[in-house]
């Protein structure tokens, strides 16, 4: 238990070094957030209804963003298992005493890491933009909790597919054919209020959803923090299920080779 | 005692019989070459004696361990060098080594020595703290052999270690793992298809073919079994009938094992000096327009070619699929 928490840090060491040493990567994970964040504040500031209860359509928007990045990098995230696969890293780490379950919590943690630095980035960028957290300390916590979660679940579910497909653009089309519509199926870009009712009605059921709402709860609301702690609680459940899915392919690899 | 012992091991992908009944053992501190064409199953062996791939049936053990029962014991006791590369490369070398050797439990100063003495044994000081990305085809070759060793295990699983590299950086190779082999005490189980490479480090050999072991034995003994030589007769190259004059050889009375490869054909006899009148004349008789004549005592590419004969460049082939 202890060699594997060790393991999976080292791991995640490692995959965080190398990302660091790809510099169109930290140009995409830096500046991407922020194009979003000004690109979709500009083109619906005008909108007031849109905001739902927010000062500012940008205040609405910034937990938003900060949930679709974190989402979107976790679909994404298992491009690096199958390039551990093709380098035969994996199979080194698989002849040597490593810990199976490290292997793969290491990269769904990494993607959860990423995710929280980025919601750094975009409350700064917010900050700059007029957007404060009226949630406090409380709030920081919460939106990066969503953060780290959202990327987590995703992540999980993009390596699980990762394992099964073992091929890039398998995977590239099953990140972007389950990603787009879970965006706009989420009160990302327009208040529940606005929806309508079926799309509302299957958004309870999204979990990009829940990071939303937990998310703009602690930036725009200061809370209420019990139906927050549901949703994150229900993020945590979903993280355990895509991480359970990702070992059970991790596994059939196995069985495969 | 012996460091590997495998016995009726069996595997089968889909369609495909990859072990069909593989069986051999290793004495500790020996080098044992696995000698086949790609496709033989040499690769699958080696995979189910590192724990990498769950045999169907048969049992192997390896320093002590059942690969099946106890496959962490068996993972901390290797070192397993795969076919392919698995340097991760955006990771300079001294990264690779530190994680491999946290991996397998070490830590702390002890660890970043070892590092350090495998760097330097290695050839690979000065690059250490470059990314991998850039090393060269033998370098990161090292690099894996480096990533083998760390935890100093006692038996080494070199799946073709000089596929790919050039003849420069191959004999390198080979000194390398000569040296491996006599300072370090290990048990190394190598595999290959060069013949050459067998016959230089490996003390015994077993040559594969179709998932089973074709036969067994030190390379001198096999080439000794070998009994007589080979003569290889070149025909002209405009002359299309090689086929025909292999059946003029064949019909001699101290040949065997008559081959056909381009225009020249391949006999195995007793003794050379003695058979080559005999065939030339023959060959003259018949109007068989003869370009040269060679004979050569046996080498372990004759022990290659005696055994599963043909079929390898059948399989060969199928390999490459």
């Amino acid at each position: 238990m202890i060699q594997t928490v060790r393991q999976t840090g080292w791991m995640v060491v490692r995959q965080a070094r190398n990302l660091m040493r790809e510099p169109i990567w930290i140009a995409m994970m830096v500046i991407q957030p922020m194009i979003w964040l000004l690109l979709y504040g500009q083109l619906f500031s005008k909108v007031a209804p849109l905001r739902g209860g927010a000062s500012s359509y940008i205040e609405f928007l910034t937990p938003g963003i900060v949930c679709m990045n974190a989402f979107f990098g976790g679909s994404w995230s298992g491009m690096a298992m199958i390039s551990d696969l093709d380098r035969h890293v994996i199979d080194r780490f698989l002849a040597a005493p490593a810990s199976r379950l490290a292997i793969v919590l290491s990269q769904v943690v990494r993607a959860g890491v990423t995710a929280i630095l980025q919601a750094m980035i975009l409350l700064v960028v917010g900050y700059i933009l007029g957007v404060r957290v009226h949630g406090g300390v409380l709030g920081f916590l919460v939106v990066f909790a969503a953060a780290f979660l959202l990327a987590t679940v995703f992540a999980g579910f993009s390596h699980g597919v990762a394992l099964l497909l073992r091929r890039e653009a398998s995977m590239i089309a099953t990140a972007n054919f389950v990603g787009l519509p879970l965006m706009f199926l989420s009160s990302i870009l327009i208040g529940a209020a606005l929806m309508p009712g079926w799309i509302k009605g299957v958004s309870r059921f999204n979990p990009v959803n829940w990071g939303v709402q937990a998310a703009r709860n602690a930036v725009v609301f200061d809370g209420p923090w019990g139906p927050t702690a549901v949703y994150l609680l229900l993020l945590l459940a979903a993280t355990a299920a895509t991480s359970g899915f990702a070992t059970w392919s991790f596994r059939a690899y196995q069985r495969s080779i | 005692m012996d460091a590997i012992v495998a016995e009726e091991l069996q595997k089968r992908y889909k369609a495909v019989q990859a072990l069909d009944g593989v069986s051999f053992s290793v004495r500790e501190g020996e080098v044992f070459g696995l000698l086949g064409p790609n496709g033989a199953g040499k690769s699958t062996t080696v995979r189910v004696l590192t724990t990498l791939t769950q045999p169907d049936s048969g049992r192997a053990v390896v320093a002590g361990e059942d690969v099946v029962r106890h496959p962490n014991r068996v993972r901390r006791a290797i070192g397993y060098v795969a076919q392919d590369s698995g340097v991760d490369w955006e990771a300079t070398g001294r990264e690779n080594l530190l994680l491999q050797g946290r991996i397998h439990g070490m830590a702390g100063p002890p660890l970043h020595a070892r590092v350090d003495e495998l760097l330097g044994l290695l050839g690979l000081t000065d690059a250490a703290d470059r990314v991998a990305r850039g090393y060269s085809g033998g370098m990161k070759r090292r690099l894996d052999i480096a990533l083998g060793l760390v935890h100093r295990p006692r038996v080494l699983f070199l799946d073709e270690p000089t596929t790919g590299l050039d003849p420069e950086a191959r004999v390198a190779m080979w000194v390398e793992v000569e040296r491996l082999a006599a300072e370090e005490g290990l048990t190394i189980l190598l595999t290959t298809h060069y013949l050459e490479e067998a016959d230089r480090l490996a003390e015994r050999v077993a040559i594969v073919s179709r998932g089973r072991i074709v036969v067994e034995g030190r390379p001198d003994e096999l080439k000794a079994g070998l009994r007589g030589e080979s003569v290889t007769v070149e025909l002209d190259e405009t002359d299309h009938r090689a086929g025909e004059a292999a059946e003029v050889v064949r019909a001699l009375a101290d040949t065997s094992e008559v081959k056909v490869e381009g225009h020249h054909v391949r006999a195995r006899v007793p003794n050379g000096a003695q058979a080559i009148p005999a065939i030339l004349s023959a060959l003259d008789g018949r109007g068989f327009p003869v370009a040269a004549v060679t004979t050569a005592r046996p080498s372990l590419d004759d022990v290659y070619l005696h055994y599963p004969g043909r079929e390898f460049a059948m399989e060969d082939e199928e390999g490459k699929q």
